[in-house]
Protein backbone atom coordinates (compact mmCIF):
# COMPACT_ATOMS: atom_id res chain seq x y z
CA UNK A 1 0.00 0.00 0.00
CA UNK A 2 1.42 3.33 -0.97
CA UNK A 3 2.02 6.12 1.55
CA UNK A 4 -0.94 8.54 1.58
CA UNK A 5 0.19 12.14 1.29
CA UNK A 6 -2.46 14.52 2.62
CA UNK A 7 -0.75 17.69 1.32
CA UNK A 8 -3.28 17.97 -1.51
CA UNK A 9 -6.14 17.59 0.92
CA UNK A 10 -4.89 20.34 3.23
CA UNK A 11 -4.10 22.57 0.27
CA UNK A 12 -7.67 22.10 -0.96
CA UNK A 13 -9.07 22.93 2.48
CA UNK A 14 -6.92 26.07 2.62
CA UNK A 15 -8.10 27.05 -0.87
CA UNK A 16 -11.75 26.46 0.05
CA UNK A 17 -11.52 28.50 3.27
CA UNK A 18 -9.75 31.45 1.62
CA UNK A 19 -12.08 31.41 -1.39
CA UNK A 20 -15.21 31.25 0.78
CA UNK A 21 -13.94 34.11 2.94
CA UNK A 22 -13.22 36.26 -0.13
CA UNK A 23 -16.57 35.33 -1.63
CA UNK A 24 -18.35 36.55 1.50
CA UNK A 25 -16.45 39.85 1.31
CA UNK A 26 -17.30 40.44 -2.34
CA UNK A 27 -20.56 38.48 -2.54
CA UNK A 28 -22.41 40.54 0.07
CA UNK A 29 -22.04 43.92 -1.71
CA UNK A 30 -22.52 42.38 -5.17
CA UNK A 31 -25.68 40.53 -4.13
CA UNK A 32 -26.96 43.58 -2.27
CA UNK A 33 -26.59 45.60 -5.46
CA UNK A 34 -28.25 42.90 -7.58
CA UNK A 35 -31.17 42.60 -5.15
CA UNK A 36 -31.85 46.26 -4.47
CA UNK A 37 -30.46 48.27 -7.36
CA UNK A 38 -33.03 50.11 -9.45
CA UNK A 39 -30.54 50.40 -12.31
CA UNK A 40 -31.87 48.92 -15.53
CA UNK A 41 -28.44 47.38 -16.12
CA UNK A 42 -28.31 45.40 -12.86
CA UNK A 43 -29.36 42.28 -14.78
CA UNK A 44 -26.04 42.43 -16.67
CA UNK A 45 -24.10 42.04 -13.44
CA UNK A 46 -26.40 39.18 -12.43
CA UNK A 47 -25.79 37.45 -15.77
CA UNK A 48 -22.04 38.00 -15.49
CA UNK A 49 -21.97 36.45 -12.01
CA UNK A 50 -23.94 33.43 -13.27
CA UNK A 51 -21.67 32.76 -16.26
CA UNK A 52 -19.45 30.22 -14.46
CA UNK A 53 -22.55 28.07 -13.95
CA UNK A 54 -23.05 27.51 -17.66
CA UNK A 55 -19.55 27.85 -19.10
CA UNK A 56 -17.45 24.69 -19.43
CA UNK A 57 -14.63 24.92 -16.85
CA UNK A 58 -12.08 24.66 -19.65
CA UNK A 59 -13.49 27.76 -21.37
CA UNK A 60 -13.46 29.68 -18.11
CA UNK A 61 -9.99 28.32 -17.36
CA UNK A 62 -8.71 29.33 -20.79
CA UNK A 63 -9.85 32.93 -20.44
CA UNK A 64 -8.60 33.11 -16.88
CA UNK A 65 -5.24 31.80 -18.08
CA UNK A 66 -5.06 34.66 -20.59
CA UNK A 67 -6.13 37.23 -17.97
CA UNK A 68 -3.86 36.00 -15.19
CA UNK A 69 -0.73 35.14 -17.17
CA UNK A 70 2.36 37.34 -16.91
CA UNK A 71 1.33 39.12 -20.13
CA UNK A 72 -2.38 39.34 -19.25
CA UNK A 73 -4.06 42.51 -17.91
CA UNK A 74 -4.45 41.22 -14.34
CA UNK A 75 -1.41 38.94 -14.22
CA UNK A 76 0.97 41.66 -15.42
CA UNK A 77 -0.14 44.07 -12.66
CA UNK A 78 0.22 41.31 -10.08
CA UNK A 79 3.69 40.49 -11.39
CA UNK A 80 4.77 44.13 -11.15
CA UNK A 81 3.45 44.39 -7.60
CA UNK A 82 4.68 41.09 -6.15
CA UNK A 83 7.35 39.91 -8.60
CA UNK A 84 5.54 36.58 -8.86
CA UNK A 85 3.25 35.06 -11.45
CA UNK A 86 -0.38 34.37 -10.72
CA UNK A 87 -0.65 31.32 -12.97
CA UNK A 88 0.83 28.09 -11.63
CA UNK A 89 0.74 29.55 -8.13
CA UNK A 90 -1.64 29.24 -5.22
CA UNK A 91 -2.82 32.88 -5.54
CA UNK A 92 -3.81 32.16 -9.13
CA UNK A 93 -6.02 29.24 -8.18
CA UNK A 94 -7.58 31.38 -5.43
CA UNK A 95 -8.58 33.94 -8.09
CA UNK A 96 -9.89 31.18 -10.38
CA UNK A 97 -11.82 29.49 -7.58
CA UNK A 98 -13.29 32.82 -6.60
CA UNK A 99 -14.64 33.38 -10.12
CA UNK A 100 -15.71 29.76 -10.54
CA UNK A 101 -17.68 29.67 -7.26
CA UNK A 102 -19.07 33.21 -7.48
CA UNK A 103 -22.59 32.09 -8.49
CA UNK A 104 -22.68 29.67 -5.54
CA UNK A 105 -22.41 32.69 -3.23
CA UNK A 106 -24.24 35.37 -5.21
CA UNK A 107 -27.39 33.36 -5.98
CA UNK A 108 -28.37 32.44 -2.42
CA UNK A 109 -27.33 35.84 -1.10
CA UNK A 110 -29.32 37.85 -3.64
CA UNK A 111 -32.33 35.59 -2.94
CA UNK A 112 -31.74 36.23 0.76
CA UNK A 113 -31.59 39.99 0.33
CA UNK A 114 -34.81 39.88 -1.69
CA UNK A 115 -36.51 37.88 1.06
CA UNK A 116 -35.93 40.54 3.73
CA UNK A 117 -39.04 42.76 3.82
CA UNK A 118 -38.29 46.26 2.62
CA UNK A 119 -40.20 47.68 5.57
CA UNK A 120 -37.56 46.30 7.99
CA UNK A 121 -34.87 48.24 6.20
CA UNK A 122 -37.03 51.36 6.09
CA UNK A 123 -37.87 50.96 9.79
CA UNK A 124 -34.19 50.82 10.65
CA UNK A 125 -33.35 53.86 8.51
CA UNK A 126 -36.25 55.83 9.97
CA UNK A 127 -34.99 54.93 13.46
CA UNK A 128 -31.80 56.83 12.73
CA UNK A 129 -29.52 53.98 11.68
CA UNK A 130 -27.38 54.28 8.55
CA UNK A 131 -27.23 51.75 5.70
CA UNK A 132 -24.16 49.85 6.98
CA UNK A 133 -25.55 49.50 10.52
CA UNK A 134 -28.88 48.42 9.02
CA UNK A 135 -27.12 45.83 6.87
CA UNK A 136 -25.20 44.37 9.80
CA UNK A 137 -27.91 44.50 12.46
CA UNK A 138 -31.13 43.98 10.52
CA UNK A 139 -30.62 42.65 6.99
CA UNK A 140 -27.90 40.00 7.42
CA UNK A 141 -29.30 38.51 10.67
CA UNK A 142 -32.64 38.05 8.91
CA UNK A 143 -31.13 36.09 6.05
CA UNK A 144 -28.95 33.68 8.05
CA UNK A 145 -30.11 30.68 6.03
CA UNK A 146 -28.98 32.32 2.78
CA UNK A 147 -25.62 33.27 4.29
CA UNK A 148 -25.07 29.71 5.43
CA UNK A 149 -26.20 28.26 2.09
CA UNK A 150 -23.86 30.59 0.17
CA UNK A 151 -20.93 29.69 2.40
CA UNK A 152 -21.45 25.93 2.34
CA UNK A 153 -22.11 25.75 -1.40
CA UNK A 154 -19.08 27.92 -2.19
CA UNK A 155 -16.89 25.85 0.10
CA UNK A 156 -18.09 22.50 -1.26
CA UNK A 157 -17.93 23.72 -4.87
CA UNK A 158 -14.35 24.90 -4.41
CA UNK A 159 -13.38 21.62 -2.76
CA UNK A 160 -14.51 19.72 -5.85
CA UNK A 161 -13.29 21.92 -8.70
CA UNK A 162 -10.98 20.46 -11.30
CA UNK A 163 -10.95 21.96 -14.77
CA UNK A 164 -10.40 25.63 -13.95
CA UNK A 165 -7.71 24.88 -11.36
CA UNK A 166 -5.90 22.56 -13.74
CA UNK A 167 -5.95 25.16 -16.54
CA UNK A 168 -4.71 28.02 -14.36
CA UNK A 169 -2.63 26.24 -11.74
CA UNK A 170 -1.37 23.13 -13.47
CA UNK A 171 -0.37 20.23 -11.24
CA UNK A 172 2.35 21.44 -8.91
CA UNK A 173 2.62 19.55 -5.65
CA UNK A 174 2.14 21.72 -2.57
CA UNK A 175 1.26 24.73 -4.69
CA UNK A 176 -1.65 23.95 -7.01
CA UNK A 177 -2.28 20.20 -6.80
CA UNK A 178 -5.69 20.08 -5.17
CA UNK A 179 -7.49 16.85 -4.25
CA UNK A 180 -9.44 16.48 -7.49
CA UNK A 181 -6.22 16.78 -9.51
CA UNK A 182 -4.44 14.41 -7.14
CA UNK A 183 -7.23 11.85 -7.70
CA UNK A 184 -6.87 12.20 -11.47
CA UNK A 185 -3.11 11.86 -11.11
CA UNK A 186 -3.41 8.78 -8.91
CA UNK A 187 -5.84 7.06 -11.29
CA UNK A 188 -3.49 7.72 -14.20
CA UNK A 189 -0.71 6.06 -12.21
CA UNK A 190 -3.07 3.20 -11.31
CA UNK A 191 -2.63 4.13 -7.63
CA UNK A 192 -6.20 3.28 -6.67
CA UNK A 193 -5.55 3.38 -2.93
CA UNK A 194 -4.66 7.07 -2.99
CA UNK A 195 -7.56 7.75 -5.35
CA UNK A 196 -9.89 5.90 -2.97
CA UNK A 197 -8.73 7.76 0.12
CA UNK A 198 -8.97 11.17 -1.53
CA UNK A 199 -12.32 10.39 -3.14
CA UNK A 200 -13.75 9.05 0.11
CA UNK A 201 -12.55 12.13 1.97
CA UNK A 202 -14.13 14.45 -0.62
CA UNK A 203 -17.34 12.45 -0.65
CA UNK A 204 -17.57 12.47 3.15
CA UNK A 205 -16.79 16.18 3.41
CA UNK A 206 -19.30 17.08 0.69
CA UNK A 207 -22.02 14.96 2.30
CA UNK A 208 -21.34 16.32 5.80
CA UNK A 209 -21.34 19.92 4.54
CA UNK A 210 -24.70 19.48 2.82
CA UNK A 211 -26.22 17.49 5.70
CA UNK A 212 -25.19 20.22 8.13
CA UNK A 213 -26.59 22.89 5.80
CA UNK A 214 -29.98 21.21 5.48
CA UNK A 215 -30.16 20.37 9.20
CA UNK A 216 -29.50 23.96 10.25
CA UNK A 217 -31.82 25.36 7.58
CA UNK A 218 -34.61 23.07 8.77
CA UNK A 219 -34.09 24.23 12.33
CA UNK A 220 -34.17 27.89 11.29
CA UNK A 221 -37.29 27.44 9.20
CA UNK A 222 -39.42 26.04 12.08
CA UNK B 1 -43.45 72.93 13.98
CA UNK B 2 -43.55 71.23 10.59
CA UNK B 3 -43.95 73.17 7.38
CA UNK B 4 -43.98 71.28 4.14
CA UNK B 5 -44.90 71.58 0.50
CA UNK B 6 -44.51 68.46 -1.56
CA UNK B 7 -45.20 67.39 -5.13
CA UNK B 8 -44.84 63.92 -6.56
CA UNK B 9 -46.35 62.01 -9.46
CA UNK B 10 -48.22 58.89 -8.40
CA UNK B 11 -49.87 56.04 -10.23
CA UNK B 12 -53.33 55.07 -9.05
CA UNK B 13 -56.06 52.78 -10.30
CA UNK B 14 -57.39 55.60 -12.48
CA UNK B 15 -53.99 56.39 -13.96
CA UNK B 16 -51.39 59.01 -13.14
CA UNK B 17 -52.13 61.80 -10.66
CA UNK B 18 -50.08 64.32 -8.75
CA UNK B 19 -49.70 64.39 -5.01
CA UNK B 20 -49.61 68.07 -4.20
CA UNK B 21 -49.73 68.89 -0.52
CA UNK B 22 -48.95 71.90 1.60
CA UNK B 23 -49.19 71.50 5.34
CA UNK B 24 -48.31 73.15 8.60
CA UNK B 25 -48.40 71.22 11.86
CA UNK B 26 -47.88 72.91 15.22
CA UNK B 27 -45.58 71.45 17.88
CA UNK B 28 -47.44 68.81 19.87
CA UNK B 29 -50.37 68.78 17.46
CA UNK B 30 -51.97 65.53 16.32
CA UNK B 31 -52.89 65.77 12.66
CA UNK B 32 -54.91 63.07 10.96
CA UNK B 33 -54.80 62.93 7.17
CA UNK B 34 -58.07 61.35 6.23
CA UNK B 35 -58.99 59.93 2.87
CA UNK B 36 -59.72 56.85 0.79
CA UNK B 37 -57.18 54.19 -0.20
CA UNK B 38 -54.92 55.24 -3.06
CA UNK B 39 -55.28 58.96 -2.35
CA UNK B 40 -51.57 59.40 -1.59
CA UNK B 41 -51.74 59.32 2.23
CA UNK B 42 -48.94 56.82 2.79
CA UNK B 43 -46.74 58.52 0.18
CA UNK B 44 -47.14 61.79 2.05
CA UNK B 45 -45.77 60.18 5.23
CA UNK B 46 -42.98 58.45 3.32
CA UNK B 47 -41.95 61.76 1.77
CA UNK B 48 -41.75 63.38 5.20
CA UNK B 49 -39.70 60.45 6.51
CA UNK B 50 -37.36 60.63 3.51
CA UNK B 51 -38.25 57.13 2.32
CA UNK B 52 -39.32 58.61 -1.01
CA UNK B 53 -38.08 61.59 -2.96
CA UNK B 54 -40.48 64.24 -4.21
CA UNK B 55 -40.14 65.95 -7.57
CA UNK B 56 -40.45 69.32 -5.89
CA UNK B 57 -40.88 70.79 -2.45
CA UNK B 58 -39.47 71.53 0.97
CA UNK B 59 -39.77 70.28 4.53
CA UNK B 60 -38.89 72.46 7.50
CA UNK B 61 -39.00 70.95 10.98
CA UNK B 62 -38.46 73.25 13.99
CA UNK B 63 -36.42 75.55 11.77
CA UNK B 64 -34.12 72.91 10.28
CA UNK B 65 -34.32 72.06 6.60
CA UNK B 66 -34.93 68.39 5.87
CA UNK B 67 -35.68 68.91 2.22
CA UNK B 68 -35.38 71.72 -0.25
CA UNK B 69 -35.37 70.61 -3.86
CA UNK B 70 -34.43 74.09 -5.08
CA UNK B 71 -31.28 74.12 -2.95
CA UNK B 72 -30.61 70.42 -3.56
CA UNK B 73 -31.04 69.50 0.11
CA UNK B 74 -32.52 66.08 0.85
CA UNK B 75 -31.59 64.55 4.21
CA UNK B 76 -31.59 60.74 4.14
CA UNK B 77 -34.17 59.07 6.42
CA UNK B 78 -31.62 58.28 9.13
CA UNK B 79 -30.78 61.96 9.51
CA UNK B 80 -34.41 62.99 10.00
CA UNK B 81 -35.77 62.78 13.51
CA UNK B 82 -38.87 60.70 12.84
CA UNK B 83 -40.56 57.77 14.46
CA UNK B 84 -42.38 55.81 11.79
CA UNK B 85 -45.06 53.30 12.76
CA UNK B 86 -45.65 51.04 9.79
CA UNK B 87 -48.91 49.42 8.82
CA UNK B 88 -47.30 45.97 9.02
CA UNK B 89 -45.43 46.93 12.25
CA UNK B 90 -42.01 46.10 10.72
CA UNK B 91 -40.62 44.77 14.00
CA UNK B 92 -37.18 43.21 13.72
CA UNK B 93 -37.75 39.43 13.95
CA UNK B 94 -34.19 38.76 15.10
CA UNK B 95 -34.53 40.94 18.19
CA UNK B 96 -36.51 40.66 21.42
CA UNK B 97 -39.25 43.14 22.28
CA UNK B 98 -36.82 45.04 24.52
CA UNK B 99 -34.13 45.22 21.84
CA UNK B 100 -36.70 46.40 19.31
CA UNK B 101 -37.71 49.24 21.64
CA UNK B 102 -34.08 50.14 22.38
CA UNK B 103 -32.99 49.98 18.72
CA UNK B 104 -33.61 53.60 17.81
CA UNK B 105 -32.61 55.19 21.13
CA UNK B 106 -29.88 57.79 20.64
CA UNK B 107 -28.29 56.48 23.86
CA UNK B 108 -29.20 52.90 24.67
CA UNK B 109 -31.02 53.14 28.00
CA UNK B 110 -32.40 49.79 29.10
CA UNK B 111 -34.18 51.14 32.18
CA UNK B 112 -35.99 53.74 30.08
CA UNK B 113 -37.04 51.11 27.56
CA UNK B 114 -38.32 48.88 30.37
CA UNK B 115 -40.18 51.87 31.82
CA UNK B 116 -41.87 52.46 28.46
CA UNK B 117 -42.85 48.80 28.24
CA UNK B 118 -44.25 49.01 31.76
CA UNK B 119 -46.40 51.99 30.77
CA UNK B 120 -47.88 49.92 27.97
CA UNK B 121 -48.31 46.87 30.23
CA UNK B 122 -45.78 44.93 28.16
CA UNK B 123 -42.92 44.50 30.63
CA UNK B 124 -43.52 40.77 31.01
CA UNK B 125 -43.05 40.32 27.27
CA UNK B 126 -39.72 42.11 27.02
CA UNK B 127 -37.70 38.96 26.27
CA UNK B 128 -40.14 37.57 23.72
CA UNK B 129 -39.55 37.69 19.97
CA UNK B 130 -42.13 39.57 17.83
CA UNK B 131 -43.35 36.35 16.17
CA UNK B 132 -44.85 35.20 19.46
CA UNK B 133 -46.88 38.39 19.99
CA UNK B 134 -50.46 39.13 19.01
CA UNK B 135 -51.30 41.87 16.49
CA UNK B 136 -52.15 44.38 19.21
CA UNK B 137 -48.98 43.64 21.16
CA UNK B 138 -46.88 44.04 18.02
CA UNK B 139 -48.49 47.37 17.31
CA UNK B 140 -47.76 48.56 20.86
CA UNK B 141 -44.11 47.56 20.47
CA UNK B 142 -43.93 49.37 17.11
CA UNK B 143 -45.34 52.51 18.74
CA UNK B 144 -42.99 52.29 21.73
CA UNK B 145 -40.02 51.73 19.43
CA UNK B 146 -40.89 54.86 17.47
CA UNK B 147 -41.43 56.91 20.65
CA UNK B 148 -38.29 55.64 22.41
CA UNK B 149 -36.31 57.47 19.78
CA UNK B 150 -37.80 60.74 21.05
CA UNK B 151 -38.52 61.90 17.51
CA UNK B 152 -39.44 65.40 16.48
CA UNK B 153 -42.21 63.92 14.34
CA UNK B 154 -44.21 60.75 14.91
CA UNK B 155 -45.58 59.32 11.67
CA UNK B 156 -48.31 56.70 11.85
CA UNK B 157 -49.30 54.85 8.70
CA UNK B 158 -52.75 53.36 9.36
CA UNK B 159 -51.33 51.58 12.41
CA UNK B 160 -54.68 50.16 13.50
CA UNK B 161 -56.03 48.92 10.20
CA UNK B 162 -55.10 45.27 10.73
CA UNK B 163 -56.70 45.03 14.17
CA UNK B 164 -60.22 44.19 15.33
CA UNK B 165 -62.42 47.02 16.53
CA UNK B 166 -62.09 46.39 20.30
CA UNK B 167 -58.32 46.47 20.06
CA UNK B 168 -58.40 49.51 17.78
CA UNK B 169 -60.37 51.41 20.36
CA UNK B 170 -58.03 50.65 23.27
CA UNK B 171 -54.89 51.25 21.18
CA UNK B 172 -56.21 54.61 20.03
CA UNK B 173 -56.42 55.68 23.65
CA UNK B 174 -52.86 54.50 24.23
CA UNK B 175 -51.53 56.29 21.16
CA UNK B 176 -53.18 59.51 22.24
CA UNK B 177 -51.92 59.14 25.83
CA UNK B 178 -48.32 58.54 24.70
CA UNK B 179 -48.43 61.39 22.20
CA UNK B 180 -49.67 63.79 24.92
CA UNK B 181 -47.16 62.50 27.46
CA UNK B 182 -44.19 63.12 25.14
CA UNK B 183 -45.75 66.21 23.51
CA UNK B 184 -44.73 64.74 20.15
CA UNK B 185 -45.94 66.25 16.91
CA UNK B 186 -47.84 63.46 15.19
CA UNK B 187 -49.17 62.87 11.71
CA UNK B 188 -51.34 59.85 11.18
CA UNK B 189 -52.97 58.73 7.98
CA UNK B 190 -56.19 56.80 8.09
CA UNK B 191 -59.34 56.06 6.20
CA UNK B 192 -61.16 55.26 9.42
CA UNK B 193 -63.47 57.95 10.70
CA UNK B 194 -63.19 56.80 14.30
CA UNK B 195 -59.40 57.39 14.19
CA UNK B 196 -59.93 60.96 13.07
CA UNK B 197 -62.59 61.58 15.69
CA UNK B 198 -60.72 60.21 18.65
CA UNK B 199 -57.12 61.13 17.90
CA UNK B 200 -57.00 64.27 15.84
CA UNK B 201 -56.59 67.85 16.93
CA UNK B 202 -57.14 68.65 13.29
CA UNK B 203 -58.20 66.61 10.27
CA UNK B 204 -56.99 67.11 6.70
CA UNK B 205 -58.95 65.54 3.89
CA UNK B 206 -56.98 64.14 0.98
CA UNK B 207 -58.43 63.09 -2.37
CA UNK B 208 -56.45 62.05 -5.43
CA UNK B 209 -53.32 63.61 -4.03
CA UNK B 210 -54.82 66.97 -3.09
CA UNK B 211 -55.48 68.21 0.42
CA UNK B 212 -58.99 69.41 -0.28
CA UNK B 213 -59.96 70.88 3.09
CA UNK B 214 -59.42 70.76 6.82
CA UNK B 215 -61.73 70.39 9.78
CA UNK B 216 -61.73 69.91 13.51
CA UNK B 217 -62.99 66.56 14.82
CA UNK B 218 -66.10 68.38 16.09
CA UNK B 219 -66.86 69.70 12.62
CA UNK B 220 -66.35 66.22 11.25
CA UNK B 221 -68.83 64.80 13.76
CA UNK B 222 -71.41 67.45 12.93
CA UNK B 223 -70.97 66.84 9.23
CA UNK B 224 -71.36 63.10 9.57
CA UNK B 225 -74.39 63.53 11.80
CA UNK B 226 -76.02 65.70 9.15
CA UNK B 227 -75.29 63.03 6.57
CA UNK B 228 -76.82 60.43 8.85
CA UNK B 229 -79.89 62.53 9.50
CA UNK B 230 -80.45 62.80 5.81
CA UNK B 231 -79.64 59.21 4.99
CA UNK B 232 -81.24 57.45 7.94
CA UNK B 233 -84.76 57.62 9.25
CA UNK B 234 -83.53 56.73 12.71
CA UNK B 235 -80.54 59.05 12.52
CA UNK B 236 -81.92 61.60 14.95
CA UNK B 237 -80.80 59.73 18.02
CA UNK B 238 -77.16 60.27 17.00
CA UNK B 239 -77.46 63.88 18.13
CA UNK B 240 -77.70 62.73 21.71
CA UNK B 241 -74.57 60.55 21.69
CA UNK B 242 -71.40 61.47 23.57
CA UNK B 243 -68.04 61.70 21.74
CA UNK B 244 -67.03 58.20 22.97
CA UNK B 245 -70.35 56.76 21.81
CA UNK B 246 -69.92 58.44 18.44
CA UNK B 247 -66.44 56.97 18.06
CA UNK B 248 -67.94 53.57 18.86
CA UNK B 249 -70.72 54.18 16.37
CA UNK B 250 -68.39 55.18 13.55
CA UNK B 251 -66.13 52.26 14.32
CA UNK B 252 -68.71 50.06 12.60
CA UNK B 253 -69.45 52.45 9.74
Amino acid sequence: MSQIDLTAFFLTLKLAFITTFLLYLAGIPISYYIAYSKSKFAFLLEALCSLPLVLPPTVLGFYLLLLLSKEGPIGSVWYKLFDRQLVFHFEGIVVSSFIYSLPMMVHPLSAGFRSVPKSLIEASLSLGKGPVYTLLRVVLPNMKASLLTGGVLSFAHTMGEFGVVLMVGGNIEGETRVVSIAIYDAVEKIDYTTAHVYSALLLLLAFLSLAMLYAINRRWSF
Amino acid sequence: MIQARLKKKLYGTNGEFELSAELKVEKGEFLVVFGPSGAGKTTLLRLIAGLERPEEGYILVDGSVWLDTQKGINLPPYKRSVGFVFQDYALFPNMTVLKNVMYGMPKKDKSKAVELLKLAGMEALKDRKPESLSGGQRQRVALLRALAREPQVLLLDEPLSALDHNLRSSLRKEIKAFQKRFNTTAIMVSHHLADALELADRVLFIKEGKLIREATPQELVEEKLKEKLVSSKNGKYLLELSKEELVEFFEFE
